[in-house]
């Protein structure tokens, strides 16, 4: 018998969109559950029982003290019941044994903040963030994405360009420093970036909504497993998702569906 | 010793909080400043550590990439003039909570009850001297004192060692000596009563206290009393218990009342309540009509309205208003509204899953001019708010605001109307059962789940009953938390598909007392614990405990074998839930305290004994005019201005706040056409991922029409709801309305000479309502009304015109099947369904010239009804294009929009345009006609179109073309206006672009 892809989607606190997220996964051929993250800290689930974690868009904590700030403190740091490995424990084993980890939105302003992407040194420290749009706003619009085919990241192999939506208020990608965005053009971590009309990158609002530096709307690890990005492509599997379905003609399946068909496939050929 | 974290932007990051503000003192308050910085302050008192505090600061509280952070001193340096913004003590303060949150996990120790985390704003000004306008900048623009505290410092009074000195809002609670429930002799004279309900702002009548005082004194009452340890007085949690109970908003009095109507010929006529003879019977009516293709599952009997949606799953909607807290505080009015009627939803039935958000505004211009009387918030300031409470209440909660408008009067400015919408989707069938039906049983217990109870929101029952007024009591604003909400609403879902309770309600207004009130209306009574109940921070009275509308709070009847399941899996979804009491069948609304009884009071009398209110109504045609100003001579600058008037103009700037997508199921979007900025006349929702069928809501609104007559008023709103969801592709045999009244007094009184008149247009729009629901075969299935909708300070009075919204939801069979209102193609035939008379009155075309008018638009259902099938026929067929409807300013706008909104131009003829009589050019092109629909179809489907439209008002009035212009000829063919669509657009986005 065929081995089945396990994806899991952590709902819970705040987060918003497991169930489309989920259904995403489904239709690209994994087996998808929705776990709450109480079931998570109670021990009844473990992380490792999956080949693919999915954070998906939200506000945890209602990005009260910055954007996933306090969830991105609660996984560090919550206990989990009957002295189990705690949920940080969980995610480095899950990590150091090559599974997959998608964080859109507010799930890639979680993965940042807890130093998970880009991950260039060997530990899990803060070396970007995500912050509050150039115009001070949330704003939901559709973005057109260039994809950097010279990069790791497994999601995107074989795409050259992307159109999702993007519905944040604070989704402006910054480092800590030059270095570190020149360390990440040169590995080709900057994996999405927003571009124009003629898929040329751009810094222009609104094509690029938030200010993002280099025009940076998601990354990868080196390694291309781990994957953050602020557009959301679970909002794009179907061709009526599309702003423009009733007047143009479009292929049955949404864009953004690729990006877990990728996954799924990557996870058949090297986990399994 | 409490500590203050102080967390500001590192050198070079760009604070775009500061420069928002900084641009909005610009534009708004016409305040040019030099630089706005801002920091953020927690302020933490608790016992930790220095390592511990330092580890929060650092970790949680600040980023690293971005942030600095000092403990105890300031980080404030190189300003002018500093702001310092926070809450005052016992309101939510939701960053505040989760700081205290992020701490714990640190920690891993619970904060002590009276340990918390205050979070407050600094804003830096540099270019500003003046502390007088420092304190309108703080007052006016960033904070509301009615929540919030501020202090201002100058850079000279600022002392660098210290910084702003520590405030810590802890609710300070007095100790009560005595008695915890006081009682009241209503032994009194008849202004003695009047003053007791006056000074506790109960908002009870005269006839209502005698009543109250008539129970009292029945014989047998005091032996009734003494039994469980009360006397011959009222406790004040009885008191309090009924003014809830019996307050407008809870027992919609007005719409229940008595009504001696004479119409204009003196023909007199009694209506035994107006909710009763119209609205209920407008439904019962239209489903007897539909017989077994009857919709309809639960009909006003619940918090929300339930219709079938296919066999397996049922639709939810309600909407709500939220206007008197909007007024005080239009940020946490608004967003308690969504999140309020958010909780209509889970409360329906066995409770519902939230899919989508509809939000509808009335408010003044928000470039008003002239002052405004104490009191009133200008209406920038409303707008501004009230957007980003229905922004914060949406989006966080993972809801989509998918279908809105804004309607702009003079008038809102004294009071500014927030309806609020939410449609959720329930299964037919749960545990074997009607998944919209619930009964608490006796001997189940009550049980209290979600937030605490504190003093917020007391009186907000009350207080909505009345007209805002200098006393208006500052505890009915509160401030929602969607966060505490969504934890709450992952555990209900999952406890109702557990089996884990029978019955489910909302917190709203009135609190427990109207829960718990309502819920034992099945069983016939019940035994509170007030004691029970947890509290925000002590010293709460049990008549507050018992009206509390704080928020975030459901109330379940949970049966004795699962009571310990439910408590448990809250406890593991870290959601408070708590037993406080049982649901009996004595027959009394029974509420203890620490084992005492502060309340019994039968449930007859509570429920059932408010006396009938008895409304004098006399309606009278006013003498008004039509306005004779001559054609004007470039009607091209005409559909220009309209395009850029407020009720026309476009929305994007809010639309664009709200997340219009979360659940990946809005197929037809607010904005469409060809780069995403057109109107959309209505939206479709995908609930189901394995189902093609599709949810379509729309709405229609006008006021500007009341002036002239409300009985029109309310046709044109419903045909306009009806058109608007049709253009997109809705079945109108499968269509239910909700009817949102918002009225201006209408009540005969000292302060409301002119209610007789009020009270008439309140029952012509009525008997409009039933009259056109009835012919479009549409049922009504919930609503409300707001009924106090004035401005009364002084001799100021300012009534909002009587304005009813009409949503409507329904269903298209396959969303593949729906359309959008953009021109597709070159070469696309455009026709004008429906045919064009001279109604003007009312209109913006009108407004423009300084006119109201007389002939108001009238709307002929049966013809309107078979466009509507006919267009479903069509869209089914695959005919159409594209579909708008035609409504403010008629087909000029219509044209413009579509043009615009697709990328192409259009060139029509009005001697094509079917009219009952012979007009004047502009009044074809900006007549208000209702049933109207603007229709694209390519050149191919010609013979089919025509010839579904056989016998009906079709005009084919031109075409899409390929060069950028709108081109309209007059009745003698030649052109009238020649307008670039470019600039069209430009009028048309420009005035709330800033917004």
């Amino acid at each position: 018998m065929k081995k089945c892809v396990k994806a899991v989607v952590i709902a819970g606190n705040g987060t918003n969109c497991e169930r489309e997220v989920a259904h995403a996964c489904r239709l690209a051929g994994a087996e998808a559950d929705i776990v709450h993250i109480a079931d998570l800290l109670a021990g009844k689930v473990r992380l490792l029982d999956y080949h693919f974690l999915n954070l998906a868009g939200g506000f945890l904590d209602g990005d009260d003290l910055g954007s996933a700030k306090a969830g991105a403190n609660r996984l560090m740091y919550a206990r989990v019941a009957a002295g189990q490995a705690s949920l940080a424990d969980q995610l480095k084993d899950f990590i150091e044994q090559g599974r997959l980890v998608m964080g859109v939105c507010n799930g890639f302003q979680l993965m940042i903040k807890m130093g998970l992407l880009p991950r260039l040194g060997q530990d899990f420290s803060q070396s970007c963030t995500l912050t509050f749009n150039e115009k001070g706003r949330f704003e939901d619009r559709w973005c057109r994405l260039k994809v950097d085919h010279e990069s790791p990241c497994v999601y995107t192999r074989g795409l050259e360009h992307l159109y999702l939506p993007v519905r944040h208020g604070e989704g402006k990608f910054v480092t800590r420093s030059a270095e570190i965005l020149t360390e990440l053009e040169d590995l080709h971590l900057g994996v999405l970036k927003y571009a124009d009309a003629d898929l040329q990158v751009t810094m222009a609002y609104p094509d690029n909504p938030n200010g993002s530096h280099n025009s940076i709307a998601g990354i990868c690890d080196p390694s291309g497993r781990l994957f953050g990005l602020m557009p959301h492509p679970e909002a794009f599997i179907h061709r009526t998702h599309h702003p423009r379905w009733t007047r143009e003609d479009l292929p049955e399946e949404g864009m953004g569906l690729a990006l877990y068909r990728n996954a799924v496939e990557f996870i058949r050929n090297q986990l399994l | 010793m409490p500590w203050r974290i102080v967390v500001g932007l590192k050198e070079g990051v760009k604070d775009a909080r500061g420069e928002r503000v900084q641009h909005e003192l610009r534009e708004h308050l016409g305040i040019e400043l030099q630089s706005v910085r801002t920091l953020d302050v927690y302020t933490v008192d608790a016992a930790l550590s220095d390592q511990e505090l330092d580890q929060a600061a650092a970790g949680p509280f600040s980023d690293p990439v971005i942030q600095d952070y000092v403990i105890n001193r300031p980080l404030a340096k190189d300003f002018d003039v500093l702001i310092e913004v926070g809450f005052r003590p016992g309101v939510t303060d939701n960053p505040g909570r989760t700081a205290k949150e992020a701490v714990q996990y640190l920690t891993g120790r619970p904060f002590r009850p009276e340990e918390g985390v205050y979070t407050s704003t600094q804003y830096l000004f540099k270019g500003l001297q003046d502390k007088a306008l420092a304190e309108k900048i703080a007052g006016d623009f960033l904070a509301n004192k009615l929540i919030q505290r501020w202090d201002i410092l100058t850079a000279e009074e600022f002392d660098g060692a210290v910084g702003v000195p520590v405030t810590v809002p802890r609710v300070q609670t007095t100790d009560h000596s005595g008695p915890l429930t006081r009682t009241i002799d209503l032994d009194l004279s008849d202004e003695e009563l009047l003053q007791i309900s006056r000074q506790g702002m109960l908002a009870l009548n005269l006839e209502e206290m005698r009543r109250i005082q008539q129970h009292m004194a029945a014989p047998g009452r005091l032996d009734e009393r003494r039994a469980v340890g009360l006397g011959r007085e009222l406790t004040d949690v009885e008191l309090e218990a009924l003014a809830q109970t019996w307050s407008e908003h809870c027992k919609h009095k007005i719409f229940s009342a008595r009504i001696e109507y004479e119409d204009e010929q003196g023909r007199r006529e009694v209506i035994d309540s107006l909710f009763k003879s119209y609205i209920v019977a407008a439904t019962a009516k239209v489903r007897e009509n539909l017989g077994d293709r009857d919709f309809c599952l639960s009909v006003f009997k619940d918090n929300a309205g339930v219709i079938a949606f296919n066999a397996d799953w049922s639709l939810v909607f309600k909407v709500e208003t939220h206007n008197s807290p909007s007024a005080l505080d239009p940020y946490g009015g608004a967003l308690t509204g969504i999140v309020g009627v958010n909780r209509d939803g889970m409360g329906t039935g066995m409770g519902a899953r939230l899919i989508f958000n509809t939000d509808v505004f009335c408010f003044a211009s928000p470039f008003l001019t002239r002052d405004l009387p104490p009191r009133l918030l200008h209406p920038r300031r409303i707008f501004e708010g009230v957007v980003e409470g229905v922004e914060h209440g949406g989006n966080k909660s993972g809801i989509p605001t998918i279908n809105g408008s804004i309607v702009f009067d003079e008038r809102f400015a004294g009071k500014p109307l927030v309806y609020c919408g939410t449609a959720s989707f329930m299964p037919r069938l749960l545990h074997g059962r009607p998944g919209h039906e619930k009964k608490a049983q006796v001997g189940d217990h009550i049980v209290m789940t979600g937030g605490r109870i504190g003093k917020d929101g007391i009186h907000g029952a009350t207080f909505s009953s009345e007209e805002l007024h200098e006393g208006s009591p500052v505890t009915a604003v509160q401030i929602g938390d969607p966060i505490t909400q969504r934890k709450m609403f992952d555990f209900l879902l999952i406890a109702r598909d557990r089996g884990l309770y029978n019955s489910i309600t909302d917190n709203g207004a009135g609190g427990l007392s109207s829960s718990v009130g309502e819920m034992a209306e099945d069983t016939g009574g019940f035994e509170l614990h007030l004691d029970r109940a947890p509290l925000k921070y002590p010293g709460l009275r049990p008549w507050e405990i018992l009206i509390s509308e704080a928020q975030e709070r459901m109330t379940l009847a949970v049966p004795p074998e699962k009571l310990n399941e439910f408590i448990s899996l809250a406890r593991e979804m870290d959601v408070e839930a708590s037993d406080l009491g049982r649901f009996t069948a004595s027959g009394y609304f029974h509420c203890l305290y620490a084992g005492e009884t502060v309340c019994y009071l039968s449930m007859d009398f509570i429920h059932a004994g408010v006396p009938q209110m008895v409304i004098p109504a006399k309606w009278e045609v006013k003498p008004l005019s039509e306005p004779d100003f001559p054609q004007p001579d470039n009607l091209g600058q005409e559909l220009e201005r309209l395009l850029g008037r407020l009720n026309i103009c476009s929305k994007e700037s809010v639309v664009r706040r709200y997340d219009h997508e979360v659940q990946a199921g809005t197929v037809i979007k607010p904005l469409v056409g060809v780069v995403n900025d057109g109107p959309s006349d209505a939206a479709v929702f995908r609930p189901l991922f394995d189902s093609f069928e599709g949810v379509v809501v729309a709405h229609g609104i006008c006021p500007s029409y009341s002036d002239i007559d409300t009985y029109h008023m309310m046709a044109c709103a419903i045909d306009e709801g009806l058109r608007n969801y049709v253009a997109v592709g809705g079945n109108i045999d499968h269509v239910a309305g909700l009817d949102n009244f918002c009225w201006c007094d209408p009540v005969l009184s000292d302060r409301t000479p002119d209610g007789p008149y009020k009270a008439a247009q309140l029952v012509r729009a009525n008997q409009a309502l039933y009259d056109y629901c009835v012919a479009f075969g549409v049922p009504l299935i919930s609503g409300k009304d707001s009924m106090k909708n004035d401005y009364q300070i002084g001799d100021q009075k300012i009534s909002i015109p009587p304005t009813v919204l009409f949503s409507v939801i329904g269903k298209i069979e396959d969303i593949r099947s729906a359309q959008t209102m953009d021109v597709k193609r070159p070469g696309d035939l455009i026709y004008l369904l429906g045919t064009t008379a001279d109604e003007l009155g009312g209109s913006e075309y009108y407004a423009q010239h300084g006119s109201l008018g007389a002939k108001v638009p009238k709307v002929d259902a049966s013809t309107a009804l078979k466009r509507y099938r006919t267009l479903n026929a069509a869209q089914d067929q695959g005919l159409i294009a594209s579909c708008h409807d035609l409504s403010d300013g008629g087909l000029g706008v219509a044209l413009a929009e579509s043009a615009f909104a697709g990328g192409y131009g259009a060139e029509v003829s009005l001697a094509a345009v079917e009219t009952f009589e012979p007009l004047r050019a502009d009044r074809v092109l900006f007549s208000e006609s209702q049933s109207r629909l603007l229709v694209t179809v390519a050149p191919h489907h010609r013979d089919a179109f025509e010839a579904l439209f056989a016998g009906q008002s079709c005009s084919h009035i031109g075409q899409v073309s390929e060069s950028p212009e709108l081109i309209i000829k007059d009745l003698g063919g030649e052109p009238l206006v020649r307008a670039s669509i470019t600039a069209l657009k430009s009028a048309w986005q420009t005035p709330l672009r800033e917004m």
